[in-house]
């Protein structure tokens, strides 16, 4: 056993995140730590590796007991860490930050003043590199990499003390299918040079695709463990959430009416090009595509976030010029953006606030003046009807949990009674039940009238929910497919996906 | 739902360090208490307050927003608006031409700063030493004197023994505090500072929200040019040295926080008192000219790294 862990607490105010839980790694296997958010994944695994110091409890590394006191003290024993928001400065070189503060220096001792032995460390980054099959030279600035080769750099950088566990906390989070399998082949290549990996993710095709053994937390505890031969989609659900679930048919059947959004051949650098479709009223939109096709970007034209350098946009027949979200917001469109952080939210601010950001004028008296009592009616309206778990609206949007955060953004557009929501990756990093939930409320507000368009990288989602798919490859429509009289496969997304053109050219419209 | 709402006196530290600065200087020195004295502490809180109210919308406003300008626009506007006067320009006339003079200047900043992405930090530098320049330029290194009655009671009369500048200050701050809390500018400046980019998403215009920021610091920049022109009955070159810090100062010492998103104006004005009070109390303890700059600086470093500290374990 390489990594053993007996009966972990760990207790913030309020809460106990984890509860006496026992863990452990054996040698030269891939262990899955699945659970909803907020089970107590991401505080073991900060216990696990030294970032915080358990309550109570015991640690042991190769059979010898041990006790933390920062990051480096695991990280020295050999156990590594890549987390989901990636750690790497932009401004420096692959190989520096490989060697970050582990720099390698010509003489004996380091010091501050040492000289750095550049061209070793470059050799060195770039067998780590050749290690894993990246493909990029380690004199790259990391601000030219993309999401999966940063994370390939943050493997090599954990991969410098020779660890004998990684732990990966959602590192599939932001990856395409086919980034997702290079890192898959990656990981299985580290097993057998004898690293043993701690994977976790929501992606459960994935954890049933990589793993060799599960465990399953929910409330802070340990619910279950599933040796290679069990592990199933449906038991891992059952055990995560305590009781079955249903996971996808909606049920909520809509009859799309008139088409209340039309671009016509918008393109914008080399990222969208040509890009033509209908949204209907009532109707979900699927988005489907690999991660930078021109998804986003052409929503992002749609929004009036960038501007277009060519084509036509109609809403309800109209032909409008849309050059700041201002415009697009005035037009009753609503973006519930890929990155509710940074996009979606003034983290800072109540939820009381953000829900009604877009709609102050209209709340206000003399469209100037605060209304607070009106702010206070209207945002608790709208958690109450989209039952985001929060003490009041009168709590900072950063303390609520991923999905609560999304719903506040969903009701930022709701409270301004938007017709036109557009989707993107809308339950990326949320945990199954409230995902659960908002596939659920995407389909109930196309049935209340709404014209819906969803961005998502993940094909149960898009085959799920969507009235029709349109699927992208490298910023242009590749097919637009009817998901209503016959079901979509997998197969036929990932086959227009990766480039191939649907031929009766006519039905993309 | 539970009905909890966040309470609670944010400015309660600096107002009690104010209160025990203000004890503690009238009992070492009574004639703190003098009318004279408070009246002259009041309008030098008035200056230092209506700069500071100007540097909290701006600092507010986010993505590293900072006025450098104000002292050096103090010394050009009081300069200009001496020069009109002695043009035989109407008094009140010229200090709307002064007002709206230094809109623009405020609007020219924000310009810069939203439009042609140039930092605030360095274009509002350029505006410090430019008007600096043309403040020695116009006066040629003199002072100009000789200034008309009505004008000078602007800095120097009082209405119910309490100085005009205090009372310009008083409506200032009410008129200001009413905008950042009680309307949609305000929430729109708020959130554009707390986070620029979700602002955008959300319909706000963040270019214009800026703008309007920099252009109530240039206004308030022009308007104590004006005061400190009337106080000191001449259009004095050299006036507002370091009045910037000052302000910057004042606003942080009140809670603002330089990340923008944040702030208070009763808070900064709070913090002008503070620093007002401090050169007062020197001056009334005898303490030597040569270590003002010394205390106030210690004060400024001392009191905003226990403000850090006391939100930090506030936090947790």
């Amino acid at each position: 056993m390489l990594l053993e862990a007996k009966k972990i607490t760990k207790r913030f105010p309020g809460v106990l995140a984890v509860d006496n839980v026992d863990f452990e790694v054996y040698e030269n296997e891939i262990v899955s730590l699945v659970g909803e958010n907020g089970a107590g994944k991401s505080t073991l695994i900060k216990v696990l590796t030294g970032t915080l110091k358990p309550d109570s409890g015991e640690i042991y590394v190769n059979g010898e007991k041990v006790s933390y006191h920062s990051p480096l003290d695991a990280f020295k024993r050999g156990i590594s860490v890549i987390h989901q928001e990636l750690n790497l400065c932009e401004n420096l070189t692959v190989s520096e930050n490989i060697f970050l503060a582990h720099e390698l220096v010509r003489g004996k001792k380091k010091a501050l003043y040492s000289l750095v032995d550049e061209k070793t460390m470059r050799r060195k980054a770039q067998e780590l590199l050749d290690m894993i099959g990246a493909r990029f030279s380690p004199n790259t600035y990391v601000s030219d990499l993309t999401t999966a080769q940063r994370q390939m750099v943050e493997i090599c950088k954990a991969l410098v003390k020779e660890p004998k566990v990684i732990f990966m906390d959602e590192p599939t989070s932001s990856l395409t299918v086919e980034e997702t399998r290079r890192l898959f082949e990656i990981i299985k290549r580290l097993k057998e040079r004898g690293i043993s990996i701690v994977f976790v993710s929501h992606k459960l095709e994935e954890v049933k695709e990589i793993s060799d053994r599960v465990v399953v937390m929910r409330d802070g505890k340990r619910v279950g463990e599933l040796r290679k031969e069990e592990i199933d989609v449906d038991t891992i659900i059952r055990l995560m959430v305590g009781r079955d679930v249903e996971y996808f048919p909606h049920g909520i059947e809509t009859t799309p009416g008139e088409v209340v959004l039309e671009v016509k051949n918008l393109s914008w650098k080399n990222r969208v090009k040509n890009v033509s479709f209908q949204l209907r009223k009532g109707e979900v939109l699927g988005f489907a595509g690999l991660v930078g096709a021109g998804r986003t970007e052409t929503m992002l034209l749609v929004f009036g976030v960038n501007q277009k350098d060519s084509g036509e946009i109609y809403v309800r027949g109209k032909k409008v010029e849309i050059n700041t979200p201002m415009d697009a917001i005035r037009l009753g469109i609503g973006l519930i953006p890929e990155d509710r952080k940074l996009q979606g939210l003034v983290l800072k601010m109540t939820v009381k606030d953000n829900v009604v950001l877009p709609s102050l004028k209209r709340l206000s008296k003399k469209g100037f003046i605060l209304n607070e009592g009106e702010e206070e009616k209207v945002s608790e309206e709208y958690v109450r009807k989209l039952s985001i778990k929060t003490p009041s609206v009168y709590q900072i949007v950063e303390n609520l949990s991923g999905g609560n955060q999304q719903k506040v953004v969903l009701a930022k557009w709701l409270a301004l009674n938007a017709d036109i929501l557009i989707f993107d990756e809308p339950t990326r990093g949320i945990d199954v039940a409230t995902k659960a939930e908002i596939h659920r409320m995407i389909r109930e507000l196309a049935a209340q009238g709404k014209s819906i368009i969803m961005i998502s990288s993940e094909l149960p989602e898009i085959l799920n929910l969507s009235d029709r798919i349109v699927v992208m490859w490298e910023g242009e429509i590749t097919a637009v497919l009817d998901n209503r009289e016959r079901k979509v496969t997998q197969e036929e997304i990932m086959y227009y996906a990766s480039g191939q053109r649907k031929q009766n050219r006519g039905d993309i419209r | 739902m539970k009905k909890w709402k966040p309470k609670g006196f944010r400015e309660l530290g600096p107002l009690l360090a104010f209160v025990i600065l203000a004890v503690f200087t009238a009992i070492l020195n009574p004639r703190f208490l003098t009318l004279f004295n408070l009246q002259s502490l009041g309008r030098q809180i008035a200056i230092f307050g209506l700069l500071a109210i100007g540097e909290t919308f701006v600092i507010i406003s986010g993505g590293g927003a900072i006025d450098l300008s104000p002292g050096s626009m103090v010394a050009l506007t009081g300069v200009m608006v001496a020069w009109l006067l002695k043009q035989g320009v109407d008094v009140w006339l010229s200090v709307l031409l002064i007002l709206a003079f230094s809109l623009g200047v405020g609007a020219w900043h924000g310009f810069f700063v939203t439009k042609l992405k140039v930092p605030a930090f360095i274009i509002t530098l350029g505006t410090m030493t430019i008007a600096r320049g043309f403040a020695a330029v116009i006066t040629k290194g003199w002072p100009i004197i000789g200034l008309p009655n009505t004008f000078l009671r602007i800095g120097q009369a009082d209405f119910l023994k309490i100085p005009i500048p205090v009372w310009i200050l008083l409506v200032t701050t009410l008129i200001s505090d009413f905008f950042l809390r009680k309307t949609v500018y305000g929430k729109h400046l708020r959130a554009s500072g707390g986070n620029e980019i979700a602002a955008r998403f959300s319909g706000v215009n963040v270019d214009r929200v800026r703008i309007i920021a920099f252009m109530v610091s240039g206004l308030l920049a022009g308007l104590v040019g004006i005061i400190v022109a009337a106080r000191l009955s001449q259009g004095q070159p050299g006036v507002g040295g370091m009045y910037e810090l000052y302000a910057i100062a004042s606003t942080v010492i009140g809670g603002t926080s330089l990340g923008g998103g944040e702030g208070s104006i009763i808070g900064a004005i709070i913090g002008a008192g503070i620093i007002s009070l401090l050169w007062n109390a020197l001056v009334l303890l005898n303490v030597s000219t040569y270590w003002h700059n010394v205390v106030i600086g210690v004060v400024i470093v001392v009191a905003v790294t226990l403000d850090i500290l006391r939100k930090r374990l506030a936090s947790k």
